[in-house]
């Protein structure tokens, strides 16, 4: 390893206090310094942080950001979502392909550019999308491509120079602002009124409202913060802005739009926590909103609203960092995001102990949604009798909605809670759906006879994500495409994720395919069964999500695929000669053909 | 029922357990066997196999993490729980590449003796059949990865025990794999034979050379009884 490369190393790593818990930030600007992390460079990380060079490796071969192996100059990453694939995802890749001369997941012959695939990378309501070298192209038709290809191959792409590119223009698709989420704020309202109050008094005020986690699972957020408070240690804020759930975009708006909001909200939540510090995790497939939002946190710093002495309060310290990812959507799950955050592989932990009691560095930490976030700044602002007037008796509040799919007006909907999906296929344009998959892959696919029933905690919760399926889709596909995110995003921890999501994949595929039978159904519904009850965190837990619920709610579309054979083997003895085949040029002849 | 002691009900058994204990600590202190794989008595839990996963007041829950509660009620022994257990254990044989007659860990294997104990006759699963490395680089130990079932345990021992950080995990998903700290093979780590982390593999997977074949298959640990045998075998 050059010698400049090892300064540059022991810079990073001493930029950062020499502090392992910020692996994730050194292995982040190693790799950006040096175009990837080397096995030298792993050394040298090690050495420097005084660690393992296991645990660097360990941690740095989890994220599918980073590369270990030498990179190519630049990097297309095709957001491969669900509804990136309805929106033409297939046309534009075969015109990568074609003008780079390669196939998707190498890198075209003069080693210059890398051609891949990623999750879903938030896009949805303007794709297919891609990350170019961690830029974010949207509306991608193949025509657009050549022009890319050829921009990229004449010279270095770096945020902030889009002009070389179409399409690198994000579309923020707000369609209808709501009340409380969306409504005119001022900023600094919510903490001087929270001022007035007690910290006990605040999360009182939260409790009233009925405020829930707006992640999809709903815990209560005043119960949450009351936990986190009484627990003894140095307290921590966390906002959860992974936002990767294929299908859900709600989180970019908020960034984009209300910053200002989420870091008051943050705030609050810090005073009414104890907490000094406070953390943003932000998915690397949004890096492109950190240098804003670094302005923001520094224009706030000027005016007092964060830092020391906020708002005029002697003693009241309170500031925010923002933690960047590196692709891994198990991050999104509180555990596995500390874990991250401490610089480790985002594996989720076993719970109890939550987070609460023992989360970032083992302190009792909060995690909360960036949207639950901006709630209650509503909510100190405006007082917990005016947002409980919104929504249902248990789902109080507004719900921001990222539509995609078949509609005519996919975007962000600031809804009431309560509205049915009828009422919220109307506003969206759509005429007719055949299925409408709610809180995203890990939520439910709901079929025309449920769509009179209600998003709502107590009915049809979700985080956010709606991916509307017109009559023409082969639904059963996209199901399999489901199936395949979990099998990319398992983190491998546990063997019935790890393991379960494969041979889910292997028996969908097996349907799909044609040779299926009825017990096939049933082996595969038994299959979601175990990896539901078996897995260790939410991930696993729903991950069968996709094929249990369409089993359920669309049994028919799986009868239609099955044989009425008795059995059909895993097995194909076509494919097993196929090699034997190739080599000794003889053809493989079916014994049951032959005999006939 | 002291201040120190929780009550607790296991399968319709009355349990006291010690104030701080997990499930699967206080279930083995009263002879009950809750199975288990990755799971060792030294070693910190690590959640890797879920086997051990018990309902605790109607939900699954994993026994060697969970910590008792007074009052919980808690179902081990049932036929269903008993069935995912099996289909997990399917998984790890489909997911490597077991040769049970021929490896030399047959008959002190944990899996092995775990799909014994469920019957287990062949895996309802297909097998995936996965490309794996052999590391017989080191003088004396040697890694197998087609019988690495990813429990940790050889992880977790070497940094709780043996204060080293010979092993981690390297990848995700169904590609993870165990990894070493060196940049090529085992023999470049510090593992010594005599490391804990040497003995604490439950598969064939991590062994010490030379010793494999000194008992006779027929004569090993789970040949002369099922696994969990020493744990209800204390029941009075």
């Amino acid at each position: 390893m050059a010698k400049e490369d090892i300064t540059a190393i022991t810079q990073i790593v001493e930029r950062h206090g020499k502090d392992a818990g910020r692996l994730m930030d050194i292995v982040l600007e190693a790799h950006k310094e040096l175009g990837y992390l080397s096995d030298d460079s792993v050394d040298a990380i090690a050495k420097a942080l005084g660690i393992h060079r296991v645990q660097v490796h360990d941690m740095a071969s989890f994220y599918s950001f980073f590369s270990r192996k030498p990179a190519a100059k630049h990097t297309i990453r095709l957001s491969n979502c669900v509804v990136d694939k309805m929106h033409g995802l297939a046309e534009v890749a075969a015109a990568f392909e074609k003008a780079l001369g390669i196939p998707v997941g190498q890198v075209s012959s003069d080693g210059s550019i890398r051609l891949a695939y990623t999750s879903c990378t938030g896009m949805c309501d303007q794709g297919p999308a891609a990350l170019i070298d961690g830029m974010v192209v949207t509306g991608l038709k193949p025509s657009d491509v050549p022009a890319i290809v050829a921009a990229l191959k004449r010279g270095k792409s770096e945020p902030g120079e889009s002009e070389v590119f179409p399409n690198a223009e994000v579309q923020l698709n707000l369609r209808q602002a709501g009340p409380v989420v969306l409504g005119p704020f001022e900023n600094g309202t919510a903490i001087r009124k929270a001022l007035n109050l007690t910290p006990e008094q605040v999360i009182e005020e939260i409790t009233k409202s009925k405020l829930r986690g707006r992640g999809g699972a709903g815990f209560p957020t005043g119960m949450k913060w009351g936990f986190c408070r009484k627990a003894r240690g140095r307290h921590f804020l966390i906002c959860n802005f992974d936002e990767g759930e294929p299908g859900t975009f709600k989180d970019r708006l908020l960034l984009t739009e209300a910053a200002d909001l989420l870091f008051e909200g943050m705030t609050v939540a810090g005073y009414a926590l104890g907490a000094e510090e406070g953390l943003l995790y932000l998915r690397a497939e949004y890096a492109y909103l950190k240098t804003r939002l670094e302005q923001v946190l520094a224009r706030r710093r000027r005016y007092g609203l964060l830092g020391q002495n906020i708002a005029g309060r002697e003693g009241f310290d309170f500031d925010i960092r923002i933690q960047l990812g590196a692709g891994a959507y198990v991050c999104g799950e509180e555990s596995a995001l500390i874990e991250s955050l401490e610089g480790k592989r985002g594996a989720p932990r076993d719970r109890p102990p939550y987070p609460v009691q023992r989360g970032y560095k083992d302190q009792p930490t909060s995690v909360n949604n960036v949207e639950t976030l901006c709630c209650a700044a509503r909510i100190l602002e405006k007082g917990a009798e005016w947002f409980a007037r919104y929504g249902t008796r248990d789902s109080t509040g507004t719900k921001l909605l990222s539509v995609s799919g078949d509609c005519a007006r996919p975007g962000v909907y600031e809804v009431e809670y309560g509205i049915t999906v009828d009422q919220l296929l109307q506003l969206v344009g759509c005429e007719e759906a055949q299925a409408v998959q709610v809180g995203g892959p890990s939520g439910s696919c709901l079929a025309p006879q449920d769509y009179g029933r209600k998003i709502s905690f107590e009915d049809i919760p979700t985080g956010g994500s709606v991916i509307v399926f017109g009559p023409k889709r082969d639904l059963l596909k996209h199901v399999l495409d489901f199936t395949e995110f979990f099998v990319e995003e398992s983190c491998g921890w546990c063997a019935p994720c790890r393991v379960g999501t494969t041979l889910l994949q292997k028996k969908l595929e097996k349907i799909l395919d044609g040779r299926g039978t009825a017990s096939d159904l049933e082996e595969l519904r038994q299959l979601g069964v175990t990896v539901k009850t078996m897995s260790r965190c939410g991930l696993g837990q729903t991950a069968a999500n996709p094929i249990l619920t369409t089993l359920q709610n669309f049994p028919d579309l799986y009868r239609k695929r099955i044989t009425d054979k008795d059995f059909i083997p895993d097995f194909r003895l076509e494919q097993a000669f196929s090699e034997y085949g190739a080599v000794t040029g003889r053809k493989f002849v079916d014994p049951e053909e032959a005999k006939s | 029922m002291s201040a120190q002691t929780v009550s607790i009900i296991i399968d319709g058994r009355q349990v006291e357990a010690k104030a701080g204990q997990t499930i699967l600590q206080a279930a083995s202190d009263a002879a009950i066997y809750i199975p288990h794989l990755c799971y060792h008595k030294d070693l910190l839990p690590g959640g890797h196999c879920r086997i051990c996963t018990v309902k605790v007041n109607g939900k699954p829950i994993n026994a060697c993490t969970m910590v008792v509660g007074n009052g919980m009620v808690i179902e081990n022994d049932t036929a269903e729980l008993n069935e995912q257990r099996k289909c997990v254990i399917e998984m790890l044989f489909v997911e490597g590449n077991h040769i049970c007659p021929g490896c030399e860990k047959s008959g002190n294997c944990e899996l092995q003796a775990l799909a014994y104990r469920f019957a287990m006759m062949a895996p309802r699963y297909p097998y995936l059949f996965p490309v794996k490395e052999v590391d017989g680089s080191h003088p004396n130990a040697y890694i197998d990865r087609n019988r690495c079932i990813l429990c940790g345990r050889c992880v977790r021992s070497s940094r709780q025990i043996d204060g080293k950080n010979v092993f981690g995990f390297e990848g995700r998903g169904i590609h993870t794999r165990l990894a070493v700290d060196s940049r090529s093979a085992l023999a470049d780590t510090d593992l010594s034979a005599t490391d804990k982390a040497a003995s604490y593999c439950p598969t064939g997977s991590l062994v010490t050379k030379r010793v494999g074949w000194k008992t006779p298959v027929g004569q090993r640990k789970y040949d002369r009884e099922p696994i969990g045998t020493d744990i209800t075998g204390r029941r009075n």
